[in-house]
């Protein structure tokens, strides 16, 4: 017991940035004793959902550099693939989320098979197609996939507006777990992490040391559909209608305005910006006529005076990187807590 | 048939000629990917629309102020919002489509979502071949001819252009040469501005207005600058024609046509691509390990 208040007090409570992330999810752990407010609880369940979606397209965007502007194909397939499993076999949630993912995996990897060979901007532009052209394909078959309307009368994920947040709350722990240790460059346990970065960083120099870029892009193509599968299949059960809204525009623009807002190339970043985002949209009701509008010049202001992302902004403010170490310290420490050196010598230098 | 086609096809690919060029001017410049471009090109439209419907000022005035207003605002984006974040090219890229968003909600405030139209700038129609073809096609067709022989003038018979092809080849060595970089990104990003302005002036009579008219355009400017390769104008210029032409003949030929254009001209892109990742013209960006 001892040991693990040693590990906490060494490993969290002395980082600022952590002491945020375990109130956040003592917070979100416990929000359904402190409320049962159907809209917040709704909306706290949907944050979950999005967070799965944005981390997701973070670790193939901000990890591995491949810029997707198509996430909602993934998305749209799983949300699909789940809502017609279920109305016409009648299968429950627990079986058509991971098929679903697991379809939008396949979709993935035969989309992300030609897009192997683009880089950069090219894949940006041809990845914004593919959801396009899907819904150009659910639009020609209104018969079998509900066409404008959708596949409405799905079975919801639980009767309990609780026990469905808790399901989400549960679902995205483990994705976001399971995500940050794949890109986690520091991991003993597994070594993707550092070869997505390089490949992020230069992918020619990251083949000729010996890596098969092409097999780990792919891989980090099927495992970001994977997880955005997930986040569409949730959303369907939780939803209960699927409709081609699941693959337009503005699904694919959403996780990037999330994971851009709170940082991209980090895990906390897209966490951060769905949990602030997210809600802030949905209270804007009150202003109906305008949140957009505010929504959006206020993107523009934070991005403009953080383009790095309001997280990453804010931990630069309450954390410092030892020099020596590589530990993260509290800012206000002088000297590193592991080995002792000074931490602010290049800014008193400037 | 075939004449409505052809007529429609052309002024289709011209309108999309400008918006693509502009877009791609101005990433092949500075790479800046501005997916606000039809944003402007919706505004102009819209300007167009106030001043002519609304205020009832003449068409020559009414569409010089359009231009001239959108430019202006085009700079000011540059100025206030692109320009400091340009090297955060994800950003650039999220702040262009919220710039989107912000003219998108302020039209939706201000005009609703009805569709608007403005009346034909030259009324009448000239019979030929059997199909009527108003003047006011032919006058769209006319200007988005001028402004594309412009833009090549522009480039490759004046000091600006020569100034601004060296700043797109090498940026670091233009500088050196004396070329003020910031300047060229500021005149190119407006030349882009301008591109877009005058096509949603053109379009204003010939299409209708509505708040959403930027997303279509964006689209299919995307496919046709990877059909054509970033950063070419010629290439820009060809993929419009093609993608304009299949555009058309998807409305007019396939029933439902309107719904599956976009998902057509898209999955012509993607063929495109798997035979020429690069494009038409396009160039492989192969030195640029950042």
């Amino acid at each position: 017991m001892r040991r693990i208040f040693k590990a906490l007090q060494g490993e969290i409570f002395a980082i600022p940035g952590r002491d945020i992330a375990l109130l956040l999810f003592l917070f979100l752990f416990f929000l359904p004793l402190i409320t049962t407010e159907p809209f917040i609880l709704r909306i706290a369940t949907f944050a979950n959902i999005y967070v799965i979606f944005a981390v997701s397209w973070d670790l193939l965007c901000g990890f591995t550099g491949q810029i997707n502007l198509g996430q909602a194909l993934f998305y749209g397939v799983s949300a699909y693939t789940s809502a017609l499993l279920n109305h016409h076999y009648g299968l429950p949630p627990w079986a058509t989320i991971p098929i679903g993912a697991l379809v939008a995996v396949g979709i993935g990897s035969i989309v992300a098979l030609p897009a192997m060979r683009l880089r950069g901007i090219y894949l940006a532009l041809a990845t914004l197609a593919f959801p396009i052209v899907l819904t150009g394909i659910v639009f020609a078959f209104p018969d079998f996939t509900g066409g404008e309307l959708g596949i409405s009368g799905i079975v919801p994920l639980s009767l309990s507006r609780s026990t469905t947040y808790y399901i989400t709350l549960l679902v995205m722990l483990a994705s976001v777990f399971v995500m940050w240790k794949l890109t986690d460059v520091k991991s003993k346990m597994v070594r993707v992490g550092i070869i997505l970065q390089a490949i992020r960083e230069d992918e020619i120099t990251a083949r000729v040391s010996g890596i098969n870029t092409t097999r780990y892009k792919l891989f980090a193509f099927c495992v970001s559909g994977f997880f955005a599968g997930i986040a569409g299949g949730l959303y369907v059960h939780v939803m209960r209608i699927a409709g081609p809204s699941t693959l337009e525009l503005m699904t694919s623009v959403n996780p990037i305005v999330w994971t851009v807002f709170g940082g991209i190339g980090t895990i906390y970043g897209p966490v951060t910006g769905v949990y602030i985002l997210f809600p802030l949209l949905e209270f804007l009701w009150i202003v109906q006529e305008i949140r957009i509008l505010i929504f959006s010049i206020l993107v523009v202001i934070i991005l403009l005076f953080m383009p790095e992302g309001i997280a990453v902004w804010f931990r630069d403010k309450i954390e410092s990187t030892c020099p020596r170490c590589k530990l993260q310290n509290i800012i206000t420490r002088r000297t590193c807590r592991a080995c002792g050196a000074e931490l602010h010598l290049i800014k008193q230098s400037r | 048939m075939f004449q409505t086609i052809l007529i429609n096809g052309i002024i289709t690919a011209g309108v999309y000629a400008l918006l693509a060029s502009g877009f791609s001017l101005i990433f092949g410049l500075a790479r800046i990917i501005n997916l606000a471009q039809t944003a402007f090109y919706m505004l102009a439209a819209y300007f167009t629309f106030t001043l002519m419907t609304l205020l009832g000022l003449s068409v020559p005035i009414s569409t010089i102020i359009s231009v001239v207003m959108t430019i202006l605002i085009g700079l000011a984006v540059y100025w206030l919002c692109i320009d400091r974040i340009r090297e955060h090219e994800t950003t650039v890229l999220l702040v262009t489509v919220a710039l989107a968003m912000v003219s998108q909600e302020c039209l939706f405030i201000t005009f609703g979502l009805y569709q608007r139209s403005v009346p034909a700038f030259v009324p009448g129609f000239w019979e030929v071949l059997g199909t009527r073809v108003s003047y006011q096609h032919l006058t769209a067709l006319g200007i988005v001819a001028i402004v594309l022989f412009g833009i090549w003038v522009l480039l490759y018979r004046t000091k600006l252009g020569v100034a601004t092809r060296a700043v797109a080849q090498d940026r670091e060595i233009a500088s050196l040469m004396g070329i003020n970089v910031k300047m060229i990104y500021l005149t190119a990003f407006g030349m882009a501005v301008a591109l877009a302005a005058i096509a949603g002036v053109v379009v204003a009579p010939i299409f209708s207005l509505d708040p959403f008219m930027w997303v279509h355009p964006l689209l299919m400017i995307c496919a046709i600058v990877v059909l054509g390769g970033l950063g070419s104008i010629k290439g820009s210029i060809l993929g419009a024609l093609i993608l304009g032409f299949v555009e058309t003949l998807v409305v007019f030929l396939v029933p439902m046509g309107s719904f599956i254009k976009t998902a057509v001209a898209l999955m012509i892109m993607i063929i495109m691509l798997l035979i020429r990742p690069e494009g038409l013209f396009g160039v492989i960006f192969e030195e640029e390990r950042l």
